[in-house]
């Protein structure tokens, strides 16, 4: 059991912070370019080989391990120090309730393929996000210096706005899959449903006919479009993302928090960030996209073809692979997402972004859970 | 399980250190922070014997706690920030116009 | 001693000597809220320890989230200067309230085992979030409500105490 976790734990942060986060930055740079019209970072070589610049992230960590680790004077070393620990932590925690494939039955072993499968997964999620808020607000008061200490100040505003409506966005997830439990909700998100189904439900029209093999995977996306967007919105600016990345506003504020960190302790900032992108593609994965389910065919179908031509076990197996590169699948189309937004959008002004959260997402949100209510009642009333 | 003594007694550690700060700082907001360890004291002990007990009233109350415990937070840091504006000071001592 | 009494302890412990820095803290008041965070999180693992999951998920995402997170703000805002306070005075005074705050406490704590009622058998669902929230929306709907009006009237007060008089 134990060494179990240990091997899943290992699994998704080796995948997640090992292999993604490095190979973000370069998509970053070469997305970027290739959105801008220009060629990118590509001269980092080793022996006159560059791989289309696939080896500047490993540039970036061997510059950011020789710099040299300043402190400022009058700076708060012990705060200092642990600000990026903060910020990092959260982030590398979060993985713990993401699956990244289903439930598989060998024989007599079942393989839940989560590290941690909390009946409360989803507000576990929040909760330590909620504390990545630190990191932040106490990197820009122990730089003794005040522009972080604006940065800071701005991070903490708009940390602990956007926590209210991440979290409200979601209600109608949780409404209509009537659970906080990840697994759960990616299981539920295996099946497809008529897109039209409701005009027969409340009996408008009879009987539907061809239109009735219209079907859609039954993803959280398809359930609660708006719920997308405004959670997307929220985990974005949650974490501090471009373009609501005013904490650090390149523009105006030099740096913001980050500015008097170099070396190592700013890479593990840079770090972070980059996790957290990752963390937040899992979740919509996780939450609107299905997990790890292949659209339009169920876990059960899949190994109920393959099982006659090569057997139970080979069958399972292929099902679990297929369903884990399909979540890896899922999570970079969301890094991309999230990369495309950043590019596209400038950055609003501190005031803009306040107001959006609270008087335009908080209204959005609680409508959005008030139409999704009134929506399940309609339709259960019509099934009792 | 852990013995019902145990979670009680931590709880009272901790509400005497909330106390001991409420009354014997002299920094606002360290006397609002040492408050607010007394009402997370407060909620241990409900969790805790809604735990020994069953029920779920322990755990409502804690809900209720938590809430009340947010809004006078930001009331309270409210008011220091007033005070703050006109006094330049978080000293607790040199709000005493009203002292005999 | 199993894993989760030995979870219990720890953070027990760390509850107990981060409190502790909170209240001794005399210089830094940013390092002072940080302890409060500590044990607010040891808390939070205390409570699900005592398989209060709900209430420690609200525990973390409330109070050591956002709660503290004001208090920072307000304090780096303010910025408050270390030298603000002059050196304490009053020794005898303050010996005399933590000799007595450490009388009671060990007086009650002498007083208590034996005097708690036994415990009884929870039923398996206890502190998962659809015990306690149907059992918040069932059997306490009054209180919930008057929660809040309750938070209404302190958004309010926050608004109308920290806005700046335009005259």
């Amino acid at each position: 059991m134990l060494l179990a976790a240990i091997v899943k734990t290992l699994f998704i942060i080796g995948v997640a912070v090992g292999a993604f986060a490095p190979v973000i930055t370069w998509v970053e740079r070469k997305q970027s370019a290739v959105m801008q019209d220009r060629i990118g970072a590509n001269r980092a070589d080793i022996g006159g080989v560059t791989l289309l610049g696939l080896l500047h992230p490993l540039a970036d960590v061997l510059k950011l391990l020789s710099k040299e680790d300043v402190v400022p004077l009058g700076a708060n070393r012990v705060m200092h120090l642990i600000a990026p620990l903060i910020s990092a932590i959260p982030a590398i925690a979060s993985f713990a309730v993401i699956p990244f494939g289903g439930i598989y039955h060998f024989g007599d072993s079942t393989w839940n393929l989560v590290v941690a499968d909390l009946d409360w997964g989803l507000l576990y999620i929040f909760a330590i996000s909620s504390l990545a808020a630190y990191g932040g607000v106490i990197a820009g008061w122990a730089s003794n210096n005040n522009w972080s200490l604006l940065g800071s100040l701005r991070a903490s505003a708009q940390v602990i706005s956007y926590e209210v409506t991440m979290g409200l966005s979601v209600v109608g997830i949780f409404m209509c899959f009537a659970t906080l439990r990840l697994t759960d909700m990616a299981v539920a998100q295996d099946s497809t449903f008529r897109v039209l189904g409701f005009l027969e439900h409340f009996g408008w029209v009879s009987s539907l006919g061809a239109l009735g093999h219209l079907t859609l995977p039954k993803w959280g996306i398809f359930l609660q479009p708006l719920g997308f967007v405004l959670f997307l919105t929220c985990v974005m600016a949650e974490n501090k993302r471009p373009p609501f990345d005013l904490p650090e506003g390149e523009s105006e504020i030099i740096a913001g928090y980050h500015l008097e960190y170099s070396g190592m302790r700013f890479g593990l900032f840079y770090m972070s960030e980059f996790i957290e992108v990752v963390v937040i593609a899992g979740l919509l994965t996780a939450i609107f996209l299905g997990g790890w389910s292949i659209p339009w065919l169920p876990q059960r179908t899949l190994i109920g073809a393959v099982t006659p031509v090569f057997g139970t076990g080979f069958a399972t197996g292929l099902c679990m692979v297929l369903h884990v590169l399909t979540f890896f699948a899922k999570v970079i189309a969301m890094i991309w997402l999230q990369m495309q937004i950043r590019w596209t959008l400038p950055r609003p002004r501190y005031d803009q972004v306040m107001d959006l959260c609270w008087k335009i997402m908080l209204p959005l949100s609680l409508a959005n859970a008030m139409v999704t209510a009134i929506v399940i009642l309609a339709l259960q009333g019509r099934a009792a | 399980m852990i013995p019902l003594e145990h979670v009680i007694g931590l709880s009272a550690l901790l509400f005497a250190i909330g106390g001991v700060g409420a009354l014997t700082r002299r920094n606002l907001i360290v006397i609002l922070m040492s408050i607010e360890l007394m009402l997370n004291a407060a909620n241990l002990a409900f969790v805790g014997f809604a735990r020994a007990w069953g029920g779920s009233a322990g755990q409502i109350f804690v809900l209720m706690v938590i809430v009340v415990a947010a809004a006078e937070v930001a009331v309270g840091l409210g008011i220091v920030i007033a005070l703050f504006r006109n006094r330049e000071s978080m000293n607790v001592e040199d709000v005493s116009l009203l002292k005999w | 001693m199993s894993g989760p009494q030995l979870f219990f302890y720890l953070f027990g412990a760390a509850a107990v000597v981060s409190a502790l820095g909170m209240v001794l803290n005399v210089r830094n008041t940013v390092a002072a809220a940080m302890c409060l965070v500590v044990t607010m999180i040891s808390l939070g693992g205390i409570y699900v320890v005592l398989d209060a999951h709900l209430v420690a998920a609200l525990q973390i995402m409330v109070y050591a989230g956002a709660i503290v997170v004001v208090f920072l703000f307000v304090v780096m805002l303010l910025n408050l200067r270390r030298d603000a306070f002059p050196p304490e005075r009053q020794r005898v005074t303050k010996a005399l309230g933590v000799g007595l705050a450490i009388g009671v406490t060990w007086d009650f704590l002498r007083r208590m085992p034996g005097a708690l009622p036994t415990a009884r058998e929870v039923a398996p669902d206890f502190g998962g979030y659809r015990a306690v929230g149907r059992a918040l929306f069932l059997e306490y709907p009054l209180p919930f409500e008057i929660t809040s009006l309750l938070l209404l009237g302190a958004i309010v007060g926050a608004v109308v105490l920290a806005k700046r008089r335009l005259d």
